[in-house]
């Protein structure tokens, strides 16, 4: 029985996470549109149904199911097939450590709402969210192609120096709430917005938040796929469904990150001044976990919201002001901040 | 009752299905037709002159460098972090504090160090060399 409920845990968060990235790409492209003062796609449609551009999505699945996979001659063929796989199941695998809703408790048994709690926690995330560099940077090199090669450098440099500012914003992060689970992070948060770490602790979350951006190579730090300076960069050569993998890959890192960033800053599943106690006293048990998984899910929407927003805000970095911003402006920001929490949780 | 990491295994499992699938199931619905033109590397429309494989800026190197000192050092933060409060509740949370004040001091050192030498400056450095050279 409790294997069937945590093998039902594990397909049902799967098959939901990979249902949010069409929903992901429609937001981008219709947000997109509606910042830039137009329509957005709205002519895809079946039997007329249209549902705000959606079906585009859909239409988009099929063509590149439907076109031809060129490998170039030149490219390690090898390599260059196995790239993209490990680049979106790295960024798939992040998620098993979020918590979606508060633990229930059935009898004796206790039903937890992610589908590991890992006791390394936090640790997982960034050991997994490393991992993602090599599938860029295998990208780059196997196209043998020098934009490609290029472009998988740079990114790789680029994620890099951020994970350290990052590592480093997550200690103090760490030291003031004690604990490296995810789910006893989210519990110690509480029902109070201001008891949340984004309030707590800001100056980690704000480093942690531009590291975010920079690690899921996303706009003002898009220089690795920067199009107007090396076409595509390390994905220039990719067509077909191995293309399709990079760009579900960029939208599976966004939702995993956001789901990383409301845990850890936004008080993950937690209710604004209705705790889980509370929750699960007064309400039946299914709609309180019903409750928190929704409220955790608009949480998560507004924070990939966010990255979309900013794309199509502010303008691209220059690289070496990504390179000093990272190293000069982050990582002793981190340290700082780690200085103050020590001090201030010591006392 | 499965452990918490064979669950971690069998979700990366079902990712990786998922992928593969994705790509096979393509396999029979695409076409096949490559031509000698079709497989040149693409690059930027052009007829790509040289080869991709080449020596590249060794500040690449030089970050990847600074990059294992400090993640190294970060990695041994995380446990004294982890066990921070508990520390302060047993009373040896100077202890504690002192620990990781020793660390940060040597991360700021190294920071302090690659900063001086140049390293993470891009562009400046280069322009005075040049200038100092008389280049």
């Amino acid at each position: 029985m409790e294997l069937l409920i945590d093998i039902a845990k594990v397909i049902i968060i799967a098959v939901a996470v990979l249902n949010l990235i069409p929903v992901l790409i429609w937001m981008e492209r219709k947000g997109s549109a509606y910042i830039q003062d137009r329509r957005g796609p709205n002519r895809a449609s079946i039997l007329g149904i249209k549902l705000g551009g959606f079906i585009h999505n859909i239409a988009d699945v099929f063509k590149l199911l439907f076109k031809e996979d060129i490998i170039p001659n030149k490219a390690h063929k090898i390599i260059y097939i196995l790239a993209p796989m490990i680049v979106l199941g790295v960024a798939i695998s992040i998620i098993a450590v979020i918590p979606f809703a508060a633990p229930v408790k059935i009898g004796e048994y206790v039903l937890k709402f992610q589908i590991a709690d890992l006791n390394v926690g936090i640790l997982y995330i960034l050991a997994i969210s490393s991992l993602s560099v090599y599938g860029i940077l295998l990208a780059g090199w196997s196209s043998n192609n020098t934009y490609s090669l290029y472009g998988g450098v740079r990114a790789s440099a680029q994620m890099i120096s951020y994970e350290v500012a990052m590592g480093l914003a997550l200690i103090s992060v760490i030291i003031y709430m004690g604990s490296v689970r995810l789910d006893e992070m989210v519990t110690m948060q509480g029902a109070n917005f201001w008891d949340w770490n984004f309030f707590r602790q800001p100056l980690a979350c704000i480093i942690f938040l531009i590291c975010l951006f920079a690690e899921t190579n996303r706009n003002p730090f898009d220089i690795p796929e920067g199009e107007s300076e090396i076409v595509a960069g390390y994905h220039l050569e990719y067509s077909s469904m191995k293309f399709a993998m990079f760009f579900m890959a960029e939208y599976a890192h966004i939702v995993a990150g956001s789901m990383i960033f409301v845990s850890l800053f936004l008080g993950g599943w937690q209710v604004p001044f209705l705790p889980a106690s509370v929750l699960q006293g007064h309400l039946p048990l299914l709609l309180a976990v019903l409750m928190q998984a929704t409220i955790f899910l608009v949480k998560v929407i507004f924070c990939c919201w966010l990255f979309i927003w900013v794309r199509w805000t502010l303008p691209r970095f220059r690289y070496d002001q990504l390179m000093y911003l990272g190293w000069a402006v982050m990582v002793p920001l981190a340290l700082i901040n780690i200085v103050i929490t020590s001090i201030l949780v010591s006392r | 009752m499965l452990s918490d990491f064979s669950l971690v295994l069998i979700f990366a499992i079902i990712s990786a299905l998922f992928i593969f699938g994705a790509l096979f199931a393509g396999r029979f619905l695409r076409p096949s037709d490559p031509n000698t033109v079709k497989s040149e590397t693409y690059e930027c429309g052009e007829k790509a002159v040289g080869p991709a494989w080449i020596g590249f800026n060794i500040r690449f190197y030089l970050i990847a460098l600074i990059f294992v000192i400090f993640d190294v050092e970060a990695a041994l933060i995380f446990p004294v972090a982890a066990v921070f409060k508990k520390w302060i509740a047993a009373g040896q949370g100077l202890v504690a504090l002192a620990e990781i004040l020793v660390f940060i001091a040597v991360l700021v050192l190294g920071l302090v160090y690659v900063w001086v030498k140049g390293d993470l400056e891009w562009v400046k450095k280069f322009a005075q060399e040049h200038r100092n050279t008389g280049t």
